[in-house]
C-alpha cells in the first residue's frame, strides 16, 4: 500500500463515514468472535429453567429463552461459529474460484467457453437447494456446511475473475509483459491476478455476508451445527416456535445479530469498491 | 436448451447422492427398520443394487424417465404422488412472490435513477441495503409477531387456509385460482390472508437486489449515447424514458428475475418451515430430517427440471426483448 | 452582415466533479451565418465538444453554463424552459456524434428511430412517418432501404450508423447541425464518404454545420472559416489558407506544424524554436554490403483463427536493419494480427520468420520467451493508456525488461540503465516513481517506448503507437522514434491507419486489405503513384491539408 492509496482512503472515508463505521463494526466482530466466550456475562449452555423466557431487562439485556439461557451471552459466543463458518467457506471458494477463472478467462476458446457456460448455469441453479442436497449427501456435520457454502459461492468467483481477466488479456501491458519474457503461467499469477484481487477482495466482502446468511439458512432448518451450540440460525429456529406467544426478542435478537454482521460486511464491501475505483483517484 | 446438460447433471448427483448416503438405500425401501434379511436382499435385487454402478445409473434414468421416483418412508406414498399434490402450494407461494418483487421493485429502482441524490433514491439505496441483510426466516417471524401477535391482522401462520374454510374443487391446485373458479369469494380472501405474510417475507428478500440492478441498469441507459441522440431530436421526455431507457435498461432485469425465481426456489425451504407450508420443500426437510432420502432425490429434481425452464422462459422473454439475441 | 443564425456570447461552461469545479469552456464567442460550415479545432480537453453541447443544452448533468449567451435566431438557449427546448432540439437544432453505433437505440429498429424523430415535430400518421423514414435513408443512400427500415444498429456497419445518426439529425430540416467528430472511429475511406454526404446534404438543404473535429485536414476541407480553441478558449479565427499559411497565435502554429501533410518531413512537426535540438538531414544510409542476410525476413505467413477464414494469408516481406517500414490498412486488414505474429505473442498457422538468419517462426508463442531473440524484437503497444501495468511505477515498467531479459537484479546498475532510457526518451527523472495515472498521455507513451527500447532491441513492432494521442503529442513522439531508429541502427515497423504519419517515418510501406498484400515499395512513390485502385482510393481519402488549402484558394 502506498502513501497514496492510504491518504485516498481517508479521503473516501471524510466524504462516505458509513465506510469508516462498517470497518469498525467489521473489527468489532472480529474482536467478539476471538474473545467472545471471555466477555460474556452468563454462561452460554447452562440452562436455568427458573428464569425461561424471560423479557429484556437489565439482568438479561436480550432476555432469556426456554432453558433460561441468557440470550445476549449466547449471541457473543456464537459470532466465531458463524464468522468461522462463513470465512473459511468463502476463502476456499475465493482461492479455488480466482485461480480457475483466471486462467480459463487468459486462455479464451473452447474450455473457456464451456467453463463459462458452466458457471452460469450453476448460478441459475437454486443454490440453496443444492446446499442442502450437498449436505444431505454428505452428511449433517459443520465441516460439511463449509463445503457446501463454499461450493456454491465458487461459480461467483469463477464468473468474476474470468470477467476481470477477460477485459485484460487483450490490454497492452499483458502483451508488454509477455514481450518482456514472461511466460503465459507467470503473466496470469504475477501480473492478472493481483491486478484483479482488489476487486475481488470487494466481492470476497460481499459475499461473506450472502455466505453467513446461508450457512444461518442452512442451520435453521436444523443441518449442521446442532443444539445447544450457541449459532445464529439455530437460535432463532428455537425461537421460532415461541413467536406467536409474542416471545420476540428471541427472534429479534439474534436477527439482528445476523443483518448487522452481513450489513457491516456489505457496506465494507460498498466503499472499498470506491476506494479502488482508479477513477476516483487523483 | 444449455441448461439441459445440468439437468443430467442433477440427475447423476442425486443419483451419487443416493449412492454415497449413509446406511442400505434398500433397507429404506424395505417394508420397515424391521423387515427381515431376506426381504431386504429382495429389494435389493429388485433395485438393482447388486448390479455394476454404471448399469445401476443407467437403471435409476431409466426409472426416473418412467416417473418413477420411488417411494417415500414417511406418507408411504409415491414420490412423484406426493409432489405432484405439493407442488402448486410451493408454486402459487414462489408466483406470487415474485409478483410482489417485480412490482414494487421495478417502478423503486426506475425511480431511483431518475432521481439520482434525491430523497427517494436514498431511501430505496437504504433498503436494498437493508433488504439483503435480513434473513427470509427473521423477517417472516418478525412478520408474524407484527401482524399475527401485535396486531391481530393475519390468521393463525399454519398451512394455506384456517381450519373453518373448505377446500375449494381442484382445478389448478392454485387456491387463489380455484376459489376464483368456485366464486367463492370469502374463501378467496381467507386463503389471500395466509399466502400473503409468507410471499410478502420471500419477496421482501429479493425486492432488494431487483430494484437495485433495475436502478444501476437504468442509470447506465439514462446515461448512454442514445438516450442523449433521443434528447438530442427533441423525443418527449416519457418517450425518452419509456421507449428508449427503460426497455433497454429492462434487459438485465430479466436475467436477474430468472436467478431471484431460482434464489426464491431456495428460499421456499426456509419461508415453508416457518409458515408450515405444506409445499414440496417442506415435505423434502422432513424427509430430509428422519432420512427420508428417495423425497429428497425426488425434490432435488423436481427443483432442477422448475430451474431447466425458468431458464428457457428467461431465455425467450430475453429473445423478444432484445434483437441482438436470435433464438436458435 | 445579417443577423446570424447563432451567436455563442462570452460562453463559460464548468463540471463539478469529485475533484472540484472545471472550467471546461472559459469565455468562448463566435457565430454562424444561415448555410455557414463552421470548423471547432482543438486537441482534446480544448472544450470544443462541450461548446457544441452547450449550444443544444445536452451537458450531463455535472455540466453547468455559468455565463454567457448562446443566441439562437436572437432567442438565449440558456434560459429556455425544457419545453421550449424540446421544440427546438431536432426541428431547428441537431447534432450528429461521435461512435454512431452507441448513439444509435440497440433494440429498436432503425427505421423506427428516424420515424420516433419525425412524429415528434410533425403531426402526420405512422404510416406516413414511416414513408418519410425511407425517403431519408434513401437520402442518405443507404443502399436497399426497405429492407435496412427493419434493421437493428448492430445488423448495420460504423458507416451505415452514421448515415442513419444523419438521417435522424436531418429529419425536421433543422436550420443548424452540430457535427461532433463525425468520422472518428470509422475507416478513411468510410470517413470521406460519410463527411461527402454530411457536406451535400447540408449544402443541399441550406443548413448551416457546425463541425467539432481534432484533425485540422478534415475541417480544412469542408469548412470555409475555421475557429481553434485550446484549453477552453478561442484561439484564433480564419479562412482554412489564411489559418495553415500564416498562423498567428503560438497555439495554432505549434498544431499546424504537427498535423502531418503529404509534403512535411519529420522535423518539421515542432516549430523550429522549440525543437531543442539541431534536425539532422535524412543522410542515405550507405546500401548495405551484398550478401548480407536481412535482418527480418517473413515467408508466406498465414493465420487462421478458430474454424473462420483467415485474418492474414500470403504475407511475405523482408527488413534491413534501420529500416522503417510502414503496414497500412483499415480495420480488420490483418495488420494487428500480422504485427504480432511477427512480435511471436501469437504463432502464425502457416509460414515462416526469419530473423538474422534463423528461423523463429516455428518456436511456439507461449516459448517464445525464453528464447535468445525475446530481447531483440520488442513491441509498442496501441493506447498508452492501457500498455501500462497500472500496478507498476513507471520505473517498474522500464525495469521490468532489463531484469528479465538483461539479467539485471535490481541496486545501483538497474537504476542507471533505467533512468538512461528514461532520459532518451525525454521523460524526466521525477517522473519516474509515478504510477500510470498519475502520468499524462504523452508521458504514457514515452514510459512504453522506454520499455520497448531498454534492451536495445534490433526491431521495433509499433501498433499504432499516436493512434490515441493529440497531434502535438504525436508529432513529439513520432521525432522521437525515427531519432532512436537512426542513433540505434533500429528496424521499425509501424503498423497505422494514418497514411500521413507512415508516409513521413517510413521508407517503404505495404498495403494490406483483408489480410492479403495489396501493394507495396517505397513509401514516396506508392503514395504519389498508386498502382491499385485500392491504394488509390486511400490516398484520395487522406483530408491533406495542403491540397486543401490550394482548393479553397482556387474557389475563392
Amino acid at each position: 500500500m502506498t502513501s497514496t492509496t492510504l491518504r485516498h482512503s481517508i479521503w473516501i472515508l471524510r466524504g462516505n463515514p458509513l465506510t469508516g463505521v462498517a470497518a469498525t463494526g467489521v473489527l468489532l466482530l472480529i474482536l467478539v468472535a476471538i474473545f467472545g466466550p471471555w466477555i460474556v456475562p452468563y454462561d452460554p449452555i447452562a440452562s436455568n429453567v427458573q428464569e425461561a423466557l424471560l423479557p429484556p431487562s437489565a439482568a438479561h439485556i436480550a432476555g432469556t429463552d426456554q432453558l433460561g439461557r441468557d440470550v445476549f451471552s449466547r449471541l457473543i459466543v456464537a459470532a466465531r461459529l458463524d464468522l468461522a463458518i462463513a470465512v473459511s467457506a468463502v476463502s476456499i471458494s475465493f482461492v479455488l474460484g480466482a485461480v480457475i477463472g483466471s486462467f480459463c478467462g487468459y486462455a479464451g476458446g473452447r474450455l473457456d467457453r464451456t467453463v463459462g457456460r458452466f458457471v452460469d448455469v450453476m448460478m441459475a441453479f437454486p443454490l440453496f437447494v443444492l446446499a442442502m442436497a450437498m449436505v444431505a449427501a454428505l452428511g449433517n456435520r459443520v465441516e460439511n456446511i463449509v463445503i457446501a457454502t463454499a461450493v456454491i459461492n465458487l461459480p461467483f468467483y469463477i464468473r468474476f475473475a474470468r470477467a476481470e481477466v477477460n477485459v485484460r488479456r487483450n490490454l497492452g501491458w499483458v502483451e508488454a509483459a509477455r514481450a518482456c519474457g514472461e511466460s503465459h503461467i507467470s503473466v496470469v499469477l504475477r501480473f492478472l491476478l493481483p491486478n484483479i484481487l482488489p476487486a475481488m477482495a470487494v466481492q470476497m466482502s460481499l459475499n461473506l455476508g450472502w455466505a453467513i446468511l446461508n450457512a444461518a439458512g442452512l442451520s435453521f432448518i436444523g443441518l449442521g451445527v446442532k443444539p445447544p451450540t450457541p449459532e445464529w440460525g439455530i437460535m432463532v429456529a428455537e425461537g421460532a416456535r415461541f413467536i406467536s406467544t409474542g416471545r420476540w426478542w428471541l427472534v429479534a435478537f439474534p436477527g439482528l445479530a445476523l443483518m448487522l454482521a452481513v450489513l457491516c460486511f456489505n457496506l465494507l464491501g460498498d466503499g472499498m469498491r470506491d476506494i479502488l475505483d482508479p477513477r476516483m483517484r487523483t | 436448451m444449455s441448461s439441459l446438460p445440468a439437468l443430467f447433471g442433477v440427475l447423476v448427483f442425486t443419483f451419487l447422492l443416493m449412492r454415497v448416503l449413509p446406511g442400505d438405500p434398500a433397507v429404506f425401501f424395505a417394508s420397515g427398520p424391521n423387515a427381515g434379511k431376506e426381504e431386504v436382499e429382495l429389494i435389493r435385487k429388485q433395485m438393482g443394487l447388486d448390479k455394476s454402478v454404471p448399469e445401476q445409473l443407467t437403471l435409476y434414468l431409466y426409472d426416473v424417465g418412467r416417473g418413477n421416483l420411488g417411494r417415500s418412508m414417511m406418507t408411504g406414498q409415491l414420490v412423484t404422488k406426493d409432489l405432484r399434490e405439493r407442488l402448486p402450494a410451493s408454486l402459487e407461494l414462489t408466483f406470487t412472490a415474485l409478483l410482489i418483487a417485480l412490482v414494487s421493485a421495478v417502478p423503486l429502482g426506475v425511480l431511483a435513477a431518475l432521481k439520482p441524490g434525491s430523497i427517494i433514491d436514498h431511501g430505496v439505496r437504504l433498503f436494498c441495503a437493508l433488504g439483503v441483510c435480513v434473513p427470509t426466516f427473521v423477517s417472516g417471524l418478525l412478520l408474524i409477531y407484527v401482524f399475527y401477535y401485535l396486531l391481530g391482522l393475519a390468521p393463525d401462520p399454519t398451512g394455506r387456509i384456517d381450519v373453518f374454510t373448505s377446500m375449494p374443487p381442484s382445478r389448478t391446485g392454485f387456491l387463489m385460482i380455484d376459489f376464483l373458479i368456485a366464486g367463492d369469494i370469502d374463501g378467496w380472501w381467507a386463503a389471500f390472508r395466509q399466502l400473503i405474510l409468507p410471499a410478502l417475507s420471500m419477496a421482501l428478500f429479493v425486492i432488494a437486489p431487483l430494484a437495485r440492478i433495475t436502478r444501476a441498469s437504468m442509470l447506465v441507459s439514462l446515461g448512454s449515447d442514445f438516450v442523449r441522440t433521443a434528447r438530442s431530436v427533441g423525443l418527449s421526455w416519457r418517450h425518452v424514458v419509456v421507449t428508449y431507457a427503460l426497455r433497454n435498461a429492462i434487459l438485465p432485469v430479466i436475467t436477474i428475475a430468472g436467478i431471484v425465481f431460482s434464489t426464491m426456489l431456495g428460499a421456499n425451504v426456509l419461508v415453508e418451515k416457518v409458515f408450515s407450508w405444506p409445499g414440496v420443500a417442506s415435505y423434502a426437510l422432513d424427509a430430509l430430517l428422519s432420512s427420508d432420502y428417495a423425497p429428497v432425490q425426488g425434490f432435488v429434481l423436481l427443483m432442477a427440471s422448475l430451474f431447466v425452464l425458468v431458464n428457457l422462459t428467461v431465455d425467450v422473454c430475453y429473445g423478444i426483448a432484445d434483437p441482438r439475441v436470435s433464438i436458435e | 452582415m445579417t443577423e446570424p443564425l447563432l451567436k455563442i456570447d462570452n460562453l463559460h461552461v464548468s463540471f463539478s466533479t469529485r475533484r472540484g469545479v472545471v472550467e471546461a469552456v472559459r469565455g468562448v464567442t463566435l457565430s454562424v451565418q444561415e448555410g455557414e460550415v463552421l470548423g471547432l479545432v482543438g486537441e482534446s480537453g480544448s472544450g470544443k465538444s462541450v461548446t457544441g453541447f452547450a449550444t443544444t443544452r445536452l451537458l450531463d448533468a455535472a455540466g453547468r453554463v455559468t455565463a454567457g449567451k448562446i443566441l439562437f435566431r436572437g432567442q438565449d438557449v440558456t434560459k429556455l424552459s425544457s419545453d421550449d427546448l424540446r421544440h427546438l432540439r431536432g426541428a431547428a437544432m441537431s447534432m450528429i456524434f461521435q461512435n454512431p453505433r452507441s448513439a444509435l437505440n440497440p433494440i429498436r429498429a432503425v427505421g423506427q428511430q428516424i420515424a420516433d424523430a419525425i412524429l415528434t415535430h410533425k403531426r402526420m400518421s405512422k404510416e406516413a412517418a414511416h414513408a418519410e423514414a425511407l425517403e431519408l435513408l434513401r437520402a442518405v443512400q443507404i443502399r436497399d432501404p426497405e429492407r435496412r427500415m427493419a434493421a437493428y444498429p448492430h445488423e448495420l456497419s460504423g458507416g451505415m450508423c452514421q448515415r442513419v445518426m444523419i438521417a435522424i439529425a436531418i429529419s425536421c430540416n433543422p436550420a443548424l447541425l452540430i457535427a461532433d467528430e463525425p468520422t472518428t472511429g470509422l475507416d478513411v475511406t468510410t470517413q470521406k464518404v460519410v463527411m461527402d454526404l454530411l457536406a451535400a446534404i447540408a449544402s443541399a438543404r441550406g443548413m448551416a454545420t457546425i463541425l467539432i473535429t481534432h484533425d485540422l485536414g478534415l475541417a480544412a476541407r469542408y469548412c470555409r472559416r475555421i475557429v481553434v480553441m485550446e484549453q477552453g478558449r478561442l484561439v484564433e479565427e480564419a479562412a482554412p489558407r489564411t489559418l495553415f499559411n500564416a498562423p498567428r497565435h503560438p497555439y495554432t502554429k505549434r498544431l499546424v506544424a504537427a498535423s502531418p501533410t503529404a509534403s512535411s518531413r519529420i522535423e518539421d512537426l515542432v516549430p523550429e524554436e522549440e525543437r531543442g535540438y539541431v534536425a539532422i538531414g535524412d543522410r542515405p544510409k550507405p546500401p548495405p554490403a551484398p550478401g548480407t542476410p536481412p535482418l527480418l525476413e517473413v515467408r508466406k505467413l498465414a493465420k487462421r483463427f478458430d474454424q473462420g477464414a483467415a485474418a492474414v494469408a500470403e504475407f511475405s516481406m523482408t527488413m534491413a536493419a534501420g529500416e522503417s517500414v510502414g503496414l497500412v490498412g483499415e480495420s480488420g486488414s490483418g495488420k494487428s494480427t500480422t504485427s504480432r505474429m511477427i512480435c511471436r505473442l501469437i504463432d502464425p498457422s502457416e509460414g515462416d520468420i526469419v530473423f538474422d538468419g534463423q528461423s523463429i517462426g516455428h518456436v511456439p508463442a507461449r516459448d517464445f520467451h525464453r528464447s535468445p531473440f525475446r530481447k531483440d524484437i520488442q513491441m509498442v503497444f496501441q493506447d498508452p493508456n492501457e500498455s501500462l501495468n497500472p500496478r507498476f511505477t513507471a520505473f517498474d515498467c522500464i525495469a521490468h525488461p532489463l531484469m528479465r531479459l538483461a539479467g539485471l537484479r535490481g541496486g545501483d546498475a538497474l537504476r542507471q540503465r533505467v533512468e538512461e532510457c528514461a532520459q532518451r526518451v525525454g521523460l524526466p527523472a521525477d517522473l519516474l516513481p509515478r504510477f500510470p495515472h498519475q502520468l499524462s498521455g504523452g508521458q504514457k507513451a514515452r514510459v512504453g517506448i522506454a520499455r520497448a527500447i531498454a534492451c536495445r532491441p534490433r526491431l521495433l513492432v509499433l501498433d499504432e503507437p499516436t493512434a490515441a494521442l493529440d497531434v502535438s503529442v504525436q508529432a513529439v513522439v513520432l521525432q522521437l522514434l525515427d531519432r532512436l531508429r537512426r542513433e540505434d541502427d533500429l528496424a521499425l515497423l509501424f503498423v497505422s491507419h494514418d497514411l500521413n504519419v507512415v508516409r513521413m517515418i517510413c521508407g517503404r510501406t505495404i498495403v494490406l486489405r483483408n489480410g492479403a498484400i495489396v501493394e507495396q515499395g517505397e513509401s514516396r512513390a506508392l503514395f504519389d503513384n498508386p498502382k491499385s485502385d485500392y491504394t488509390r482510393e486511400l490516398v484520395a481519402a487522406i483530408p491533406n491539408i495542403e491540397i486543401e488549402t490550394r482548393r479553397a484558394a482556387a474557389a475563392l
